[in-house]
Protein backbone atom coordinates (compact mmCIF):
# COMPACT_ATOMS: atom_id res chain seq x y z
CA UNK A 1 0.00 0.00 0.00
CA UNK A 2 1.33 3.36 -0.98
CA UNK A 3 1.70 5.74 1.93
CA UNK A 4 0.90 9.40 1.13
CA UNK A 5 3.51 11.79 1.82
CA UNK A 6 3.59 13.86 4.70
CA UNK A 7 6.24 15.90 4.77
CA UNK A 8 4.29 19.40 5.53
CA UNK A 9 4.61 17.11 9.72
CA UNK A 10 8.24 16.61 9.33
CA UNK A 11 9.98 19.68 10.43
CA UNK A 12 12.70 20.06 7.45
CA UNK A 13 15.48 22.63 7.99
CA UNK A 14 17.25 22.92 4.66
CA UNK A 15 20.57 24.21 5.20
CA UNK A 16 19.74 25.90 7.95
CA UNK A 17 22.63 27.64 10.59
CA UNK A 18 21.56 27.44 13.81
CA UNK A 19 24.46 27.67 16.86
CA UNK A 20 24.26 24.14 18.71
CA UNK A 21 23.71 25.12 22.37
CA UNK A 22 26.50 23.06 23.26
CA UNK A 23 29.20 22.21 21.18
CA UNK A 24 29.94 18.23 20.56
CA UNK A 25 33.29 18.03 22.68
CA UNK A 26 34.19 15.00 20.95
CA UNK A 27 33.41 15.47 17.45
CA UNK A 28 36.17 15.81 15.18
CA UNK A 29 37.02 19.18 14.09
CA UNK A 30 35.26 18.75 10.13
CA UNK A 31 32.28 17.37 11.63
CA UNK A 32 31.87 20.20 13.73
CA UNK A 33 31.68 22.48 10.91
CA UNK A 34 29.28 20.01 9.16
CA UNK A 35 26.78 19.83 11.99
CA UNK A 36 26.63 23.71 12.43
CA UNK A 37 24.24 23.61 9.01
CA UNK A 38 22.17 21.66 10.94
CA UNK A 39 20.96 21.65 14.30
CA UNK A 40 22.52 19.34 17.12
CA UNK A 41 20.46 16.84 18.93
CA UNK A 42 20.31 15.94 22.32
CA UNK A 43 19.14 12.28 21.93
CA UNK A 44 18.66 10.56 18.90
CA UNK A 45 19.99 9.30 15.75
CA UNK A 46 22.11 10.93 12.96
CA UNK A 47 22.89 9.63 9.49
CA UNK A 48 24.91 10.60 7.32
CA UNK A 49 26.83 10.59 4.01
CA UNK A 50 23.43 10.06 2.92
CA UNK A 51 23.23 10.05 -1.50
CA UNK A 52 21.88 13.85 -1.47
CA UNK A 53 18.88 12.28 -3.53
CA UNK A 54 17.93 9.21 -1.07
CA UNK A 55 16.98 11.61 1.50
CA UNK A 56 13.49 11.31 1.75
CA UNK A 57 13.70 7.16 0.81
CA UNK A 58 15.30 7.21 3.85
CA UNK A 59 12.02 9.16 5.63
CA UNK A 60 10.20 6.82 3.98
CA UNK A 61 11.37 3.74 4.70
CA UNK A 62 12.12 4.51 8.59
CA UNK A 63 8.83 5.59 8.60
CA UNK A 64 9.79 9.19 9.74
CA UNK A 65 7.06 11.47 8.76
CA UNK A 66 5.09 9.92 11.97
CA UNK A 67 7.89 10.23 14.55
CA UNK A 68 6.57 12.11 17.73
CA UNK A 69 10.42 13.42 18.11
CA UNK A 70 11.98 16.14 15.69
CA UNK A 71 13.47 15.45 12.46
CA UNK A 72 15.82 17.30 10.69
CA UNK A 73 16.63 16.70 7.08
CA UNK A 74 19.26 18.89 5.21
CA UNK A 75 20.36 18.02 1.53
CA UNK A 76 22.43 19.13 -1.02
CA UNK A 77 25.87 19.99 1.91
CA UNK A 78 29.34 19.69 0.11
CA UNK A 79 31.10 16.26 0.73
CA UNK A 80 34.39 15.20 -0.09
CA UNK A 81 33.87 11.83 -0.04
CA UNK A 82 30.43 11.90 -2.49
CA UNK A 83 30.00 15.04 -3.86
CA UNK A 84 26.80 16.03 -2.38
CA UNK A 85 25.22 14.54 0.51
CA UNK A 86 22.18 14.75 2.72
CA UNK A 87 21.60 14.01 6.52
CA UNK A 88 19.00 13.25 8.69
CA UNK A 89 18.79 13.69 12.36
CA UNK A 90 15.79 12.33 14.52
CA UNK A 91 15.16 13.28 18.03
CA UNK A 92 14.42 11.06 20.50
CA UNK A 93 14.70 7.74 18.43
CA UNK A 94 18.23 5.49 18.57
CA UNK A 95 18.03 3.28 15.39
CA UNK A 96 18.23 -0.05 15.50
CA UNK A 97 20.78 -2.29 14.06
CA UNK A 98 17.39 -3.97 11.79
CA UNK A 99 16.44 -0.09 10.79
CA UNK A 100 19.90 0.95 10.09
CA UNK A 101 20.49 -2.06 7.51
CA UNK A 102 16.89 -1.10 5.78
CA UNK A 103 18.83 1.86 4.70
CA UNK A 104 21.50 0.53 3.14
CA UNK A 105 18.92 -0.34 -0.01
CA UNK A 106 19.18 3.19 -0.67
CA UNK A 107 22.20 4.72 1.09
CA UNK A 108 24.98 1.94 1.22
CA UNK A 109 27.41 4.20 2.57
CA UNK A 110 25.47 5.98 5.22
CA UNK A 111 26.80 6.39 8.76
CA UNK A 112 24.60 6.41 11.55
CA UNK A 113 25.38 7.96 14.83
CA UNK A 114 23.57 7.44 17.98
CA UNK A 115 23.50 10.52 20.44
CA UNK A 116 22.88 10.70 23.79
CA UNK A 117 23.02 14.09 25.68
CA UNK A 118 24.88 15.23 22.77
CA UNK A 119 27.63 13.01 22.45
CA UNK A 120 27.96 10.58 20.27
CA UNK A 121 27.69 6.79 21.66
CA UNK A 122 27.71 4.28 19.27
CA UNK A 123 28.31 4.26 15.76
CA UNK A 124 26.80 1.71 13.47
CA UNK A 125 27.76 0.49 10.36
CA UNK A 126 25.36 0.28 7.49
CA UNK A 127 25.41 -3.45 6.61
CA UNK A 128 23.30 -4.58 3.41
CA UNK A 129 20.95 -6.94 4.84
CA UNK A 130 20.60 -10.77 2.78
CA UNK A 131 16.94 -10.19 3.03
CA UNK A 132 14.58 -7.10 2.70
CA UNK A 133 11.47 -7.24 4.02
CA UNK A 134 8.43 -5.03 3.20
CA UNK A 135 10.24 -2.17 2.16
CA UNK A 136 10.62 -2.22 -1.80
CA UNK A 137 8.26 -2.98 -4.19
CA UNK A 138 8.04 -5.19 -7.07
CA UNK A 139 8.11 -3.85 -9.95
CA UNK A 140 6.72 -6.47 -11.70
CA UNK A 141 2.77 -5.54 -12.22
CA UNK A 142 1.62 -9.15 -12.74
CA UNK A 143 3.53 -10.10 -9.54
CA UNK A 144 1.05 -11.44 -6.68
CA UNK A 145 2.67 -8.92 -4.09
CA UNK A 146 1.23 -6.69 -6.43
CA UNK A 147 -2.59 -7.49 -6.44
CA UNK A 148 -2.84 -9.48 -2.85
CA UNK A 149 -2.09 -7.98 0.41
CA UNK A 150 1.04 -9.62 1.11
CA UNK A 151 4.06 -8.32 2.39
CA UNK A 152 7.09 -8.03 -0.55
CA UNK A 153 9.93 -9.74 0.32
CA UNK A 154 13.31 -9.55 -1.80
CA UNK A 155 16.84 -11.38 -1.31
CA UNK A 156 20.03 -9.82 -2.18
CA UNK A 157 21.70 -11.21 -5.01
CA UNK A 158 24.36 -8.26 -5.42
CA UNK A 159 25.36 -5.73 -2.95
CA UNK A 160 27.49 -3.50 -5.21
CA UNK A 161 25.58 -2.16 -7.41
CA UNK A 162 22.61 -3.71 -5.57
CA UNK A 163 20.72 -6.36 -7.32
CA UNK A 164 17.47 -8.20 -5.58
CA UNK A 165 15.14 -11.07 -6.22
CA UNK A 166 11.78 -11.16 -5.56
CA UNK A 167 10.80 -14.07 -3.44
CA UNK A 168 7.55 -14.12 -5.19
CA UNK A 169 8.17 -13.97 -8.85
CA UNK A 170 11.69 -14.63 -8.95
CA UNK A 171 12.30 -11.54 -10.88
CA UNK A 172 15.29 -9.50 -10.32
CA UNK A 173 15.53 -5.87 -9.78
CA UNK A 174 18.35 -3.48 -10.42
CA UNK A 175 19.12 -0.07 -8.05
CA UNK A 176 17.47 2.38 -10.76
CA UNK A 177 13.99 -0.24 -10.15
CA UNK A 178 13.85 -0.21 -7.04
CA UNK A 179 10.57 1.75 -5.35
CA UNK A 180 9.77 2.08 -1.63
CA UNK A 181 6.52 0.88 -0.69
CA UNK B 1 16.33 -38.23 0.29
CA UNK B 2 12.70 -37.79 1.77
CA UNK B 3 10.57 -35.07 -0.53
CA UNK B 4 7.68 -35.46 1.41
CA UNK B 5 5.09 -32.61 2.47
CA UNK B 6 7.66 -30.75 -0.25
CA UNK B 7 6.47 -27.89 -2.33
CA UNK B 8 7.57 -27.86 -5.74
CA UNK B 9 7.29 -24.53 -6.60
CA UNK B 10 10.39 -23.19 -9.08
CA UNK B 11 12.77 -25.74 -10.28
CA UNK B 12 15.63 -22.89 -8.72
CA UNK B 13 14.84 -24.43 -5.18
CA UNK B 14 15.85 -28.11 -6.00
CA UNK B 15 19.58 -29.08 -5.72
CA UNK B 16 21.58 -31.51 -8.64
CA UNK B 17 20.88 -34.41 -6.25
CA UNK B 18 17.63 -33.66 -5.87
CA UNK B 19 16.64 -33.22 -9.52
CA UNK B 20 18.69 -36.89 -10.08
CA UNK B 21 16.41 -38.37 -7.14
CA UNK B 22 12.94 -37.23 -9.02
CA UNK B 23 14.31 -38.63 -12.14
CA UNK B 24 15.25 -41.76 -10.94
CA UNK B 25 11.80 -42.25 -8.97
CA UNK B 26 9.99 -41.00 -12.31
CA UNK B 27 11.72 -43.92 -13.97
CA UNK B 28 10.90 -46.24 -11.36
CA UNK B 29 6.84 -45.31 -11.59
CA UNK B 30 7.12 -45.44 -15.44
CA UNK B 31 8.41 -49.25 -15.26
CA UNK B 32 6.91 -50.45 -12.69
CA UNK B 33 3.17 -48.84 -11.95
CA UNK B 34 1.55 -49.56 -8.65
CA UNK B 35 -2.04 -48.35 -9.37
CA UNK B 36 -3.23 -48.18 -5.85
CA UNK B 37 -0.62 -45.84 -4.53
CA UNK B 38 -2.53 -42.49 -3.71
CA UNK B 39 -5.83 -44.44 -2.55
CA UNK B 40 -7.87 -42.34 -0.20
CA UNK B 41 -5.65 -39.35 -0.92
CA UNK B 42 -6.95 -36.17 -2.38
CA UNK B 43 -6.09 -33.79 -5.19
CA UNK B 44 -7.42 -29.99 -4.98
CA UNK B 45 -6.52 -29.18 -8.59
CA UNK B 46 -7.35 -25.26 -8.08
CA UNK B 47 -7.11 -23.95 -12.24
CA UNK B 48 -7.43 -20.09 -11.88
CA UNK B 49 -7.29 -20.14 -15.48
CA UNK B 50 -7.42 -22.90 -18.13
CA UNK B 51 -4.78 -25.10 -19.32
CA UNK B 52 -5.97 -28.40 -20.84
CA UNK B 53 -3.22 -29.94 -21.22
CA UNK B 54 -1.48 -29.23 -17.40
CA UNK B 55 -4.89 -30.14 -16.07
CA UNK B 56 -6.00 -33.44 -17.91
CA UNK B 57 -2.11 -34.53 -16.94
CA UNK B 58 -2.46 -34.07 -13.21
CA UNK B 59 -5.70 -35.36 -13.19
CA UNK B 60 -5.16 -38.59 -15.23
CA UNK B 61 -1.79 -38.98 -12.80
CA UNK B 62 -3.85 -39.17 -9.67
CA UNK B 63 -6.18 -41.24 -10.92
CA UNK B 64 -4.23 -43.78 -12.79
CA UNK B 65 -2.90 -43.55 -8.86
CA UNK B 66 -6.69 -44.63 -7.70
CA UNK B 67 -6.60 -41.01 -5.76
CA UNK B 68 -9.61 -38.54 -5.78
CA UNK B 69 -9.72 -35.26 -7.38
CA UNK B 70 -11.80 -31.79 -5.94
CA UNK B 71 -11.39 -28.30 -7.48
CA UNK B 72 -12.25 -26.11 -10.45
CA UNK B 73 -11.15 -24.81 -13.55
CA UNK B 74 -11.73 -21.94 -14.09
CA UNK B 75 -11.96 -18.64 -11.42
CA UNK B 76 -14.92 -17.51 -12.62
CA UNK B 77 -16.96 -20.48 -10.99
CA UNK B 78 -15.00 -20.04 -7.22
CA UNK B 79 -15.77 -17.34 -4.32
CA UNK B 80 -12.58 -15.51 -6.08
CA UNK B 81 -14.90 -13.15 -8.31
CA UNK B 82 -16.63 -12.46 -4.76
CA UNK B 83 -13.55 -10.87 -3.49
CA UNK B 84 -11.81 -13.79 -1.55
CA UNK B 85 -7.99 -13.61 -1.77
CA UNK B 86 -6.17 -16.68 -2.79
CA UNK B 87 -4.42 -16.97 0.61
CA UNK B 88 -7.79 -17.97 2.38
CA UNK B 89 -8.72 -19.52 -0.87
CA UNK B 90 -5.53 -21.79 -0.52
CA UNK B 91 -6.00 -22.14 3.74
CA UNK B 92 -10.02 -23.24 2.82
CA UNK B 93 -8.45 -25.95 0.40
CA UNK B 94 -6.33 -27.30 2.64
CA UNK B 95 -8.84 -28.83 4.78
CA UNK B 96 -10.14 -30.65 2.48
CA UNK B 97 -7.41 -32.54 0.49
CA UNK B 98 -3.91 -33.60 0.76
CA UNK B 99 -2.07 -31.97 -1.87
CA UNK B 100 -2.96 -29.12 -4.42
CA UNK B 101 -2.12 -28.13 -7.57
CA UNK B 102 -2.13 -24.53 -8.32
CA UNK B 103 -2.61 -22.56 -11.70
CA UNK B 104 -2.86 -19.02 -11.58
CA UNK B 105 -1.74 -16.32 -13.97
CA UNK B 106 -0.45 -14.10 -11.68
CA UNK B 107 3.78 -14.58 -11.11
CA UNK B 108 4.89 -15.59 -7.59
CA UNK B 109 0.85 -16.70 -6.77
CA UNK B 110 2.26 -20.70 -6.64
CA UNK B 111 4.45 -19.89 -3.97
CA UNK B 112 2.31 -17.50 -1.55
CA UNK B 113 -0.02 -20.97 -1.70
CA UNK B 114 2.72 -22.63 -0.70
CA UNK B 115 3.17 -20.40 2.33
CA UNK B 116 -1.06 -20.07 2.66
CA UNK B 117 -0.92 -24.16 2.94
CA UNK B 118 -0.27 -26.63 5.54
CA UNK B 119 -0.15 -29.61 2.66
CA UNK B 120 2.27 -29.97 -0.18
CA UNK B 121 1.48 -27.98 -2.91
CA UNK B 122 2.50 -28.34 -7.23
CA UNK B 123 2.92 -25.20 -8.68
CA UNK B 124 1.04 -25.94 -12.30
CA UNK B 125 2.65 -22.78 -13.75
CA UNK B 126 2.50 -18.79 -12.27
CA UNK B 127 2.29 -16.77 -15.49
CA UNK B 128 5.37 -16.43 -16.97
CA UNK B 129 7.57 -17.15 -14.23
CA UNK B 130 7.81 -21.03 -13.23
CA UNK B 131 6.59 -24.54 -14.48
CA UNK B 132 8.69 -26.81 -12.77
CA UNK B 133 6.63 -30.13 -13.56
CA UNK B 134 7.09 -28.87 -17.56
CA UNK B 135 10.77 -28.92 -16.48
CA UNK B 136 11.49 -32.01 -14.50
CA UNK B 137 9.57 -33.57 -17.85
CA UNK B 138 11.92 -31.68 -20.23
CA UNK B 139 14.74 -32.98 -18.05
CA UNK B 140 13.72 -36.40 -17.83
CA UNK B 141 13.45 -36.57 -21.81
CA UNK B 142 16.10 -35.67 -22.13
CA UNK B 143 17.58 -37.93 -20.17
CA UNK B 144 15.55 -41.30 -21.44
CA UNK B 145 16.43 -40.47 -24.86
CA UNK B 146 19.90 -39.40 -24.81
CA UNK B 147 20.60 -42.30 -21.62
CA UNK B 148 22.65 -39.00 -19.91
CA UNK B 149 22.21 -35.60 -18.95
CA UNK B 150 25.96 -34.45 -18.36
CA UNK B 151 28.31 -32.79 -21.23
CA UNK B 152 25.59 -32.53 -23.98
CA UNK B 153 25.07 -29.77 -26.45
CA UNK B 154 21.83 -28.29 -26.81
CA UNK B 155 20.45 -25.69 -28.51
CA UNK B 156 17.49 -23.98 -27.98
CA UNK B 157 15.49 -22.08 -30.93
CA UNK B 158 12.58 -19.76 -31.63
CA UNK B 159 11.59 -17.00 -28.93
CA UNK B 160 13.91 -17.06 -26.23
CA UNK B 161 13.21 -13.98 -24.71
CA UNK B 162 9.94 -14.55 -23.43
CA UNK B 163 10.10 -18.67 -23.20
CA UNK B 164 9.37 -19.42 -19.63
CA UNK B 165 10.15 -23.66 -20.59
CA UNK B 166 13.27 -22.58 -21.72
CA UNK B 167 15.07 -19.99 -19.46
CA UNK B 168 13.65 -23.23 -16.22
CA UNK B 169 14.89 -25.46 -17.96
CA UNK B 170 18.28 -23.77 -18.88
CA UNK B 171 18.79 -23.38 -15.08
CA UNK B 172 18.07 -26.83 -14.22
CA UNK B 173 20.94 -28.61 -17.19
CA UNK B 174 23.15 -25.51 -15.97
CA UNK B 175 23.87 -28.36 -13.36
CA UNK B 176 24.88 -30.89 -15.58
CA UNK B 177 28.59 -29.36 -17.55
CA UNK B 178 26.08 -28.17 -20.76
CA UNK B 179 27.25 -26.49 -23.86
CA UNK B 180 24.23 -24.07 -25.02
CA UNK B 181 23.44 -22.65 -28.26
CA UNK B 182 20.60 -19.84 -28.24
CA UNK B 183 19.44 -19.59 -31.46
CA UNK B 184 17.14 -16.75 -32.25
CA UNK B 185 16.96 -13.06 -33.48
CA UNK B 186 18.25 -10.57 -31.18
CA UNK B 187 14.73 -9.17 -30.27
CA UNK B 188 14.03 -12.72 -28.68
CA UNK B 189 17.16 -14.01 -27.76
CA UNK B 190 17.69 -14.69 -23.95
CA UNK B 191 17.28 -12.16 -21.65
CA UNK B 192 20.57 -10.79 -20.10
CA UNK B 193 19.88 -11.99 -16.78
CA UNK B 194 20.17 -15.26 -17.10
CA UNK B 195 22.87 -15.07 -19.64
CA UNK B 196 24.58 -13.72 -16.45
CA UNK B 197 23.86 -16.53 -14.36
CA UNK B 198 24.92 -19.01 -16.67
CA UNK B 199 28.03 -16.92 -16.77
CA UNK B 200 28.46 -17.20 -13.08
CA UNK B 201 27.85 -20.72 -13.07
CA UNK B 202 30.77 -20.93 -15.45
CA UNK B 203 28.27 -22.30 -18.34
CA UNK B 204 29.81 -22.60 -22.30
CA UNK B 205 27.13 -21.13 -24.22
CA UNK B 206 27.04 -19.87 -27.54
CA UNK B 207 24.18 -16.89 -29.41
CA UNK B 208 23.21 -17.16 -33.40
CA UNK B 209 20.61 -16.49 -35.39
CA UNK B 210 21.56 -18.66 -37.65
CA UNK B 211 19.81 -22.37 -37.13
CA UNK B 212 22.37 -24.07 -39.64
CA UNK B 213 25.81 -22.79 -38.18
CA UNK B 214 25.94 -24.55 -35.13
CA UNK B 215 23.13 -27.79 -36.14
CA UNK B 216 26.39 -30.28 -36.16
CA UNK B 217 27.90 -30.07 -32.84
CA UNK B 218 23.60 -30.83 -31.30
CA UNK B 219 22.68 -33.47 -29.15
CA UNK B 220 19.19 -32.01 -28.61
CA UNK B 221 17.63 -28.76 -30.16
CA UNK B 222 14.84 -27.44 -28.12
CA UNK B 223 12.29 -26.03 -30.30
CA UNK B 224 9.51 -23.10 -29.55
CA UNK B 225 6.83 -21.46 -30.71
CA UNK B 226 6.70 -17.98 -31.37
CA UNK B 227 3.64 -16.25 -29.92
CA UNK B 228 1.83 -14.10 -31.85
CA UNK B 229 -0.05 -12.34 -28.42
CA UNK B 230 3.92 -11.40 -27.57
CA UNK B 231 3.87 -9.22 -30.46
CA UNK B 232 2.04 -5.66 -29.74
CA UNK B 233 2.46 -4.96 -33.26
CA UNK B 234 1.19 -7.61 -36.07
CA UNK B 235 3.84 -6.70 -38.29
CA UNK B 236 6.49 -7.43 -36.35
CA UNK B 237 5.36 -11.04 -35.72
CA UNK B 238 5.12 -11.32 -39.26
CA UNK B 239 8.87 -10.60 -39.28
CA UNK B 240 9.86 -13.48 -36.62
CA UNK B 241 6.63 -16.10 -37.88
CA UNK B 242 8.03 -18.97 -39.56
CA UNK B 243 11.83 -17.84 -39.27
CA UNK B 244 13.22 -21.42 -38.16
CA UNK B 245 11.81 -24.31 -39.78
CA UNK B 246 12.61 -27.97 -39.07
CA UNK B 247 12.36 -29.85 -41.84
CA UNK B 248 13.90 -32.61 -44.31
CA UNK B 249 16.78 -30.33 -45.33
CA UNK B 250 17.31 -28.60 -42.15
CA UNK B 251 18.15 -32.84 -40.98
CA UNK B 252 20.83 -32.88 -43.86
CA UNK B 253 22.94 -30.72 -41.43
CA UNK B 254 22.78 -33.00 -37.81
CA UNK B 255 23.60 -35.94 -36.08
CA UNK B 256 22.50 -38.89 -36.24
CA UNK B 257 21.23 -38.65 -32.85
CA UNK B 258 20.16 -35.59 -32.39
CA UNK B 259 17.16 -34.98 -30.36
CA UNK B 260 14.31 -32.66 -31.22
CA UNK B 261 11.80 -31.80 -28.35
CA UNK B 262 9.50 -29.46 -28.40
CA UNK B 263 7.02 -28.54 -25.47
CA UNK B 264 3.62 -28.44 -28.02
CA UNK B 265 1.40 -27.48 -29.53
CA UNK B 266 3.65 -26.17 -32.52
CA UNK B 267 2.36 -24.19 -35.28
CA UNK B 268 4.82 -25.01 -38.20
CA UNK B 269 8.39 -24.54 -36.69
CA UNK B 270 8.63 -28.80 -36.76
CA UNK B 271 7.59 -30.08 -40.18
CA UNK B 272 5.37 -33.03 -40.17
CA UNK B 273 7.85 -35.07 -42.12
CA UNK B 274 10.39 -35.04 -38.92
CA UNK B 275 7.26 -36.74 -37.01
CA UNK B 276 8.51 -40.06 -37.80
CA UNK B 277 11.88 -39.79 -38.17
CA UNK B 278 14.22 -40.78 -35.05
CA UNK B 279 14.83 -37.12 -34.04
CA UNK B 280 11.27 -36.53 -32.77
CA UNK B 281 11.31 -36.86 -28.99
CA UNK B 282 8.40 -34.47 -28.62
CA UNK B 283 5.63 -36.85 -28.34
CA UNK B 284 7.22 -38.81 -26.41
CA UNK B 285 8.25 -35.91 -24.46
CA UNK B 286 4.37 -35.00 -24.18
CA UNK B 287 3.52 -38.77 -22.38
CA UNK B 288 6.37 -38.04 -19.85
CA UNK B 289 4.27 -36.10 -18.20
CA UNK B 290 2.24 -38.57 -16.92
CA UNK B 291 5.00 -40.68 -15.04
CA UNK B 292 6.73 -37.28 -13.89
CA UNK B 293 3.76 -35.89 -12.19
CA UNK B 294 2.84 -39.60 -10.77
CA UNK B 295 6.01 -39.56 -9.06
CA UNK B 296 5.96 -36.15 -7.95
CA UNK B 297 2.30 -36.39 -6.49
CA UNK B 298 3.97 -39.95 -4.36
CA UNK B 299 7.03 -37.97 -3.59
CA UNK B 300 5.06 -34.96 -1.73
CA UNK B 301 2.24 -37.51 -0.70
CA UNK B 302 5.14 -39.38 0.76
CA UNK B 303 4.32 -42.33 -0.80
CA UNK B 304 7.40 -42.96 -2.09
CA UNK B 305 11.19 -41.63 -0.74
ZN1 LIG C 1 7.60 -9.93 -7.47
Amino acid sequence: MAKKKAKNKTHIKRKERIKPKKVIPNAPKEETKRELKISAIEEGTVIDHIPTDAAFKIVEILDLENQKGIVSIATNLQSKSIGKKGIIKVGGKSLTQDEVNKIAIVAPDATVNIIKNYYVKEKIKVKTPEIIDNVVKCSNPVCITNNEQVPTKFYVAKKDPLKIKCHYCERSMGKDDIEII
Amino acid sequence: MDLKNRDIISINDFSKEELLHILKVVKQVESNPKNNLLKGKILAALFFEPSTRTRLSFISSMEQLSGTIIGFSTANVTSIQKGESLWDTIKMTGQYADVIVIRHPLEGSARLAAEAASIPVINGGDGSNQHPTQTMLDLYTIQKTKGRLENLHIGFVGDLKYGRTVHSLVIALANFNPTFYFIAPDDLQMPESYLDELFQKKVKYHKTSDLTRFSKELDVLYVTRIQKERFPDPLEYEKFKGIYRIDGAFLQHVKKDLKIMHPLPRIDEIDKSIDNTEHAAYFGQAANGIPVRKALLALVLGKIK
